[in-house]
């Protein structure tokens, strides 16, 4: 079970981004989970919340959203819901996709936070790291 | 005041990023790295046991590194071959991550090393999140796992780029379907090479050599549709 280390790798992003912009608590974070990531919603819940005792993220949410896998034949463009288990296997041509569009993701999407109210941060600056 | 922000962040990309660093160390040094996933049991340490041996007789630079959560026992199995070998005891985390493998290897790889094995802790949920800087992934089930193994634990198998099947000795007793097995693994990782092994009789020998040295003479490896990943 590594949802534990998803979960502190999670809060410590979080807290990364959050410190620098004057963020005093963080209500609410957003995460993306594909379908093929291999995390269980449910138990990165149940860890994130452990995960967060002690830290800036203390009492916050964690909001999941689950991503289905699809994937794409470029031969004969179809596109299709791989399912779970899923089927890799473009069933016009029934030779393998191309390409998996969406399913893998595992990404903290947005984070909802209270600034501090004596001094707060400077303007948020949008951080992105692509997987 | 309350603000959301945009964060966009991959939840991995330390990890992702750190393994990345140990690629480009270790290729620059002339290490090949071949990460092996299974269940505990499959054969990962009886595998590499004859494959290093395999190694010295053709006087191939090798070392071994094997994780566990607990005992010394598969480094001592490993050692036989006169290899080096390094045993990583991970206190209960159920996979290696990149950092900790650099950490491990930073005072201990000798040099040369030209391939370099890494027995992962046997799971084949989260060690298959975990890029370690591998060159080639190579995941392992044996005979009585069942044919739907592949099925069960997509992301590994998926992400595979040489599945092995072990203990090809006990297909008979265990009734093993191998085309059901090779068509499971096909429908999530469709192209990637089965091979059969057993230690037993010898089925299969030098082939995990063999696939990690076109690893790396820089021949192409297998690239799983599920890493081509869009997003
Ligand atoms: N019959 C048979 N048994 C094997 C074979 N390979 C491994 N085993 C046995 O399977 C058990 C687990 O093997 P081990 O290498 O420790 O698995 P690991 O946990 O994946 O490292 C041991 O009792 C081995 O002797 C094989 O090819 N044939
Ligand atoms: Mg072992
Ligand atoms: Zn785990
Ligand atoms: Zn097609």
């Amino acid at each position: 079970m590594h949802e534990m280390s998803v979960a502190l790798s999670v809060v410590d992003q979080v807290e990364q981004a959050a410190r620098p912009q004057g963020a005093h608590g963080v209500r609410r974070v957003a995460v993306e989970i594909g379908e093929l990531a291999g995390v269980v919603p449910d138990a990165l819940a149940f860890c994130f919340e452990l995960a967060c005792a002690g830290t800036r993220l203390e009492g916050a949410e964690l909001v999941t959203r689950s991503v289905p896998g699809r994937a794409h034949c470029t031969p004969c463009g179809r596109g299709w819901d791989t399912g779970m288990p899923p089927d890799m296997i473009c069933a016009v041509c029934r030779a393998g996709a191309t390409e998996l569009l969406t399913g893998r993701e595992l990404r903290i999407t947005e984070v909802h936070w209270s600034a501090a109210p004596t001094a707060p941060g400077p303007a948020p600056v949008p951080q992105s790291e692509e997987s | 005041m309350c603000r959301t922000v945009d964060l966009r962040q991959a939840v991995l990309a330390k990890n992702t990023m750190a393994a990345g660093i140990l690629r480009t160390e270790l290729t620059a040094r002339g290490t090949t790295v071949v990460n092996l996933l299974s269940s505990p049991g499959s054969g990962k340490t009886a595998l590499l046991e004859r494959e290093l041996q395999l190694c010295r007789e053709r006087g191939l630079a090798t070392a071994a590194l094997t994780a566990d959560l607990a005992t010394e026992n598969d480094a001592t199995r490993l050692a036989r071959s006169g290899v080096p070998v390094k045993q990583v005891l991970t206190d209960g985390l159920c996979h290696l991550e990149a950092d900790m493998l650099a950490g491990h290897l930073h005072d201990w790889l000798p040099d040369p090393t030209r391939l370099l094995f890494v027995e992962n802790v046997g799971n084949l949920v989260c060690p298959a999140s975990y890029d370690l800087g591998e060159s080639l992934r190579v995941v392992l089930a044996s005979v009585t796992e069942g044919e739907d193994k592949p099925l069960k634990y997509p992301a590994a198998f998926g992400l595979a780029q040489l599945v092995i099947v072990t203990k090809s000795d006990l297909a008979g007793p265990a009734a093993f379907d191998e085309a059901a097995f090779r068509a499971h693994v096909e429908r999530v990782n469709p192209g990637v090479e089965v091979v059969l092994t057993s230690v037993r009789t010898g089925e299969g020998a030098g082939v995990l050599v063999d696939r990690a040295l076109a690893a790396a003479d820089g021949e192409r490896v297998h690239a799983p549709v599920m890493a081509r990943a869009g997003a």
